[in-house]
């Protein structure tokens, strides 16, 4: 059955209120299963044996001893594996990047891997595993792997994108290029014109669940998989084409999952998994640990960035350019790409233009992390923002919100923006108290706002109506973050049962149709819809029940909180029936009552955040301490907004950590110096104050509900926002996250000694 | 009245915005103009005119119809003077 | 393979004895061998909390203690939380407070939060976000955390007064 996704602005009684999860229990009691939390009869465990090198050729794996070692089940090399070179590009540098072919590209890059009876052997036969490695030039750096005389790391790699294909390879990857009007001209136009440069460091998502996975291969082909992911219909079919299964008999089955805002769309150890187990002939359980999470998955990218905008005295921005340079790891990726989409897509910009370089480099291959590619190219943005507002003496604030996109605005990829929250999140920014609250000597304040499309995709579920009316929701997306809650108040809405009523459940692969990834925070967007659709394909079902029932034409029943009605002369004295009456029925009426519902979830709402900070700078140890952070976030609808909030809060924590503290340290030698959450430092709790958060609503025309998708939007802005807080507090720009103590010494002591040098001189 | 019946008959040509890598695909052209009435029509017309294109194409696009982000329901029906724009395929964390 | 060692210990109050290879820590012995997986692994190097559990009251991380020292101790562990089959004052306010999105954290904050507030029945927001900056989530920024823990803290205070 169509249906339409407008919105249509319906009253909610259960929507939008604070409903507990129905899998908390599950998680407070150490009961829900994770990646690492399921076991089968006769597995072995599998570890794998990663390169040392950050670029190497492997001339000679002898695996022969580890072979002997008893309790050893399996060894396997890229020569267990299928060669895909030469096929599908893709697939090919997804096999690769699970299992070096070859040359080790990276630091952590798999290049064999062992299946045994327990840890202690698989550990002992990875020592007995003899890898003769011959060293190659390296480089790390996303600038100097664009310099001419850097070590070319891929022969085949010819620059895209370019007027003239290069006649030579280089580590260029792609050149992307976005914008409109004429930037020369606008230029001209201004009065003042800032340019300046920014680099980011890479940071991972660092979610706290390493990945793990239990595979079994049969010999004739039938596969399980039970894999934290964030997308077990991806893995699936990723899964079958790198080793040649029929997706079908794959059945992946996604366990709870313990965090992975985007590390967890790729497959990195799961299809060495599948391997040995199929060498094997049992079960493989593989669970990486921290410093494999750290060193082969994949990581965001970090950035060198170039910003220039022009602005009249006035305020008004007359051109703006953007120069990004992204590097993705070993492979090819889409990341500059992203940020030409994204750098000024808050901005009511007539002239601009955004140029990006994605740039290989001997690193694990970039995933995506929240908001991929977003928050690095906001930040070079909303740094230069300030700095132009300052120089035209305008409150920083009022200069955004003169400039602020709204409906109407073409975005920076091209379309015209349809209804979107950016400018009310400004204004509720401005009016906010925290805004109004007095700073002392020393601290400082800033503001930054930040975009992320959000999207939907394929999405497919099932519900199901049991004799005794309580509902069976089954869905495809993962649960990253209490999905589960906002599903079943949305079929309980729709049904007008009870929240307890609605149970959902995770579907395998093998009991649902395909969906799409839960990435760009499209988990309650689209199966939302999907789910809107099946119930009200279910009441359909229930009103032609309800018309047998009571002996009167299906045209006759009306649906109303819950209860079919018949309407029309002679049906008064008729009674109402409740879905409980019409379900204990359903047995004698028709059989079971279901509603199904596969919809390409297109047209997500854009999502756009304002956030305040408020911090403080230690002049002696460079420091930083958040003093208190504000998040202003248009959801569209919040569902659960106890959820909605958690998302906005964690988002913003972990662009604090972004800002102030995370980065990957590669040495001289190419290898990675901390991959431990010791050196590697994300935000504890001592660290952070409350988030206070702001919900806007500003309903999405696209979807029944309004929904425009929540989680990612808020990595966004705290980069900026906190570069212009500690601009603010210490009268010293950053321009190079993160804003580590280090750093913000350093740049203190420049100052300091710019000073100097000028009331000497 | 006049002028609008003229484009009824005429034909369902709509001009289709390039962004990104895939100009370059067209021979660096910002916008072209193409007789489509679906999302489907145009790509399989783009493909035919653009050989270069089509790696783009296999890499993943996304079109855009008055605003609205289509990723992948290529029925979509694109409305007389709708404002067309083609974009690569995002993704998302 | 190392040589194992038989061990005696009690989990939760219940005698568990088990062989236990000398360089195994009791991490994976509570996982692997107790049956106790709400004990998560993080990061097996001291640094995330997940695996936190209690060894003879006192908070530790047990993938940095070995398996074999849990010979003739007490462990308590998230699944000991429950009493009677009802939950503990700390799980309700974390469901109430939402203070758990993807939950891999949750029973090293719950361990920890407990002897946090066993030793300290009003312990002001400082002291809580010292005493659990032992524990990483990535997924809440920590703030309903907090506020579970004080709003726990605040009613059990209540309900002794009574
Ligand atoms: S697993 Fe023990 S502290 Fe992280
Ligand atoms: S809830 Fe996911 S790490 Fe804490």
């Amino acid at each position: 059955m169509a249906h339409d996704n407008s919105y249509t602005g319906q009253k909610f009684e259960v929507v939008g209120n604070r409903f507990l999860r129905p899998d908390g229990i599950d998680k407070v009691t150490g009961k829900a299963r994770y990646g690492a939390d399921a076991n089968a009869p006769g597995q072995l465990v599998g570890l794998v044996l990663r390169s040392p090198h950050a670029h190497a050729k492997i001339k000679k794996i002898d695996t022969s001893k580890a072979e002997k070692l008893p309790g050893v089940k399996a060894v396997i090399t890229s020569d267990d594996l299928p060669d895909l070179t030469g096929g599908n590009a893709g697939n090919a540098h997804i096999l690769e990047n699970c299992m070096a072919r070859g040359r080790a590209l990276y630091d952590g890059h798999a290049v064999a891997a062992v299946a045994a009876v327990d840890r202690q052997t698989a550990r002992q036969a990875l020592k007995l595993i003899k890898v003769s490695y011959q060293k190659l030039p390296h480089v790390t750096d996303v600038d100097e792997a664009m310099a001419p005389d850097a070590p070319v790391i891929h022969d085949w790699c010819f620059t895209a994108g370019l007027e003239e294909k290069p006649t030579k390879p280089s580590n260029i990857a792609n050149r992307t290029q976005m914008g409109h009007g004429d930037v020369d001209a606008g230029f001209a136009a201004a009065d003042v014109i800032i340019e300046k440069s920014y680099k980011t460091e890479q940071t991972h998502q660092g979610y706290i669940e390493p990945h793990a996975c239990l595979a079994s291969v049969n010999p004739d082909g039938t596969s399980e998989l039970w894999v934290t992911t964030q997308g077990p219909f991806s893995y699936r079919s990723v899964c079958a084409a790198l080793l040649g299964l029929d997706i079908a008999k794959l059945k992946v089955t996604s366990s709870e999952i313990g965090g992975g805002f985007g590390g967890k769309t790729h497959v990195w150890t799961e299809p060495l998994a599948l391997a040995l187990s199929r060498k094997a002939n049992r079960p493989v359980k593989l669970v990486m640990t921290r410093d494999e999470v750290f060193r082969a998955t994949g990581p965001t990218a970090s950035t060198s960035v170039d910003v220039k905008i022009g602005a009249t005295r006035k305020g008004k921005i007359t051109a703006a350019t953007l120069e990004l340079r992204y590097q993705g790891g070993a492979f090819p990726g889409p990341w500059a790409m992203l940020a030409c989409m994204t750098g000024f897509a808050c901005y009511n910009i007539e002239n601009q233009r955004s140029v990006g370089w994605d740039v290989i480099v001997n690193r694990p291959k970039v995933a995506a992390y929240r908001a991929p590619s977003a928050p690095m190219a906001a930040y070079a943005v909303e740094s230069t923002m300030d700095l132009v507002a300052d120089a035209i003496g305008m409150d920083a604030v009022d200069f955004r919100l003169k400039n602020v996109a709204k409906e109407g605005t073409q975005a920076p990829y091209g379309p015209i923006y349809g209804p979107i929250g950016i400018e009310a999140a400004l204004k509720a920014v401005k009016k906010h108290p925290h805004m109004k609250s007095r700073l002392k000597k020393g601290q400082g304040r800033g503001v930054a706002c930040g975009f992320w499309f959000n999207i939907g995709g394929q999405t497919c579920v099932d519900l199901n109506i049991g004799t005794d009316g309580t509902v069976n929701l089954a869905v495809g997306t993962v649960d990253v973050g209490g999905a589960r809650s906002s599903l079943a108040m949305i079929a309980a809405e729709e049904l007008g049962v009870g929240y307890d009523d609605v149970k959902v459940h995770v579907a395998d692969t093998s009991s649902l149709g395909h969906n799409d990834t839960t990435e760009g925070s499209r988990g309650t967007f689209s199966s939302g819809m999907a789910a809107i659709f099946a119930a009200r394909d279910a009441i359909e079902v229930l009103k032609g029940r309800a018309a047998k029932m009571l002996d009167v034409p299906v045209e006759d029943i009306v649906w109303e909180h819950g209860e079919a009605r018949a309407t029309g002369k002679g049906h008064g004295n008729l009674p109402k029936l409740s879905l409980k009456e019409i379900a204990a029925k359903s047995p004698n009426t028709g059989g079971p009552i279901a509603g199904h519902n596969e919809v390409v979830a297109d047209g997500a709402g854009m999502g756009f955040a304002a956030h305040i900070c408020d911090l403080e700078v230690d002049q002696e140890t460079g420091h930083t301490e958040i003093l208190r952070y504000t998040v202003v976030q248009d959801a569209g609808k919040a569902i659960n907004p106890d959820y909605v909030e958690g998302q906005f809060q964690g988002a913003a924590a972990q662009g604090i950590g972004w800002a102030l503290n995370e980065e990957y340290i590669y040495g001289k030698d190419g290898r990675l110096q901390n991959p431990g959450f010791l050196d590697y430092r994300i935000p504890v709790c001592s660290d952070l104050p409350f988030i206070d958060t702001k919900i806007l609503e500003i309903p999405n025309p696209t979807h029944p509900y309004g929904i425009r998708g929540v989680g990612e939007t808020s990595i966004v802005p705290p980069l900026g926002a906190i570069g212009n807080a500690i601009a603010n507090a210490t009268g010293v720009r950053m321009n190079h996250v993160p804003m580590s103590p280090v750093r913000v010494l350093d740049a203190l002591d420049q100052a300091a000694q710019y000073e100097e040098q000028v009331s000497a001189g | 009245m006049h002028s609008t019946r003229q484009r009824n008959t005429k034909n369902r040509s709509v001009q289709v915005s390039l962004n990104g890598a895939l100009r370059s695909g067209a021979g660096g052209a910002a916008s072209i103009d193409i007789e489509a009435a679906t999302i489907a029509e145009l790509l399989t017309k783009l493909a035919e005119r653009y050989p270069d294109m089509s790696t783009h194409l296999e890499k993943g696009i996304a079109v855009a119809i008055n605003g609205t982000v289509y990723r992948d329901d290529w029925t979509q029906k694109i409305p007389q003077g709708a404002e067309v724009f083609l974009m690569p395929r995002i993704e998302g964390g | 393979m190392s040589d194992a060692v038989l061990v005696s210990t009690k989990v939760n109050g219940d005698v568990v004895e088990f062989a236990c290879p000398t360089d195994e820590v009791l991490m994976d012995s509570l996982r692997d061998r107790a049956g106790m997986n709400g004990v998560k692994e993080g990061c097996g190097t001291g640094d995330c909390g997940a695996c936190s559990v209690t060894l003879d009251g006192q908070l530790v991380c047990s993938c940095l203690v070995l398996g074999v020292e849990a010979n003739g101790r007490e462990i308590g562990t998230v699944e000991g939380l429950t009493e009677d089959g009802k939950l503990h004052p700390l799980q309700e306010k974390f469901i109430e407070h939402a203070a758990l999105q993807c939950g891999i954290c949750t029973p090293g904050f719950l361990v920890a939060a407990k002897a946090l507030l066993d030793n300290n029945a009003n312990p002001t927001e400082t002291e809580i976000r010292y005493a659990l900056a032992g524990n990483l989530c990535r997924c809440t920024g920590y703030d309903k955390i907090v506020r579970a823990v004080q709003a726990t803290a605040k009613d059990l205070r209540k309900s002794k007064k009574r």
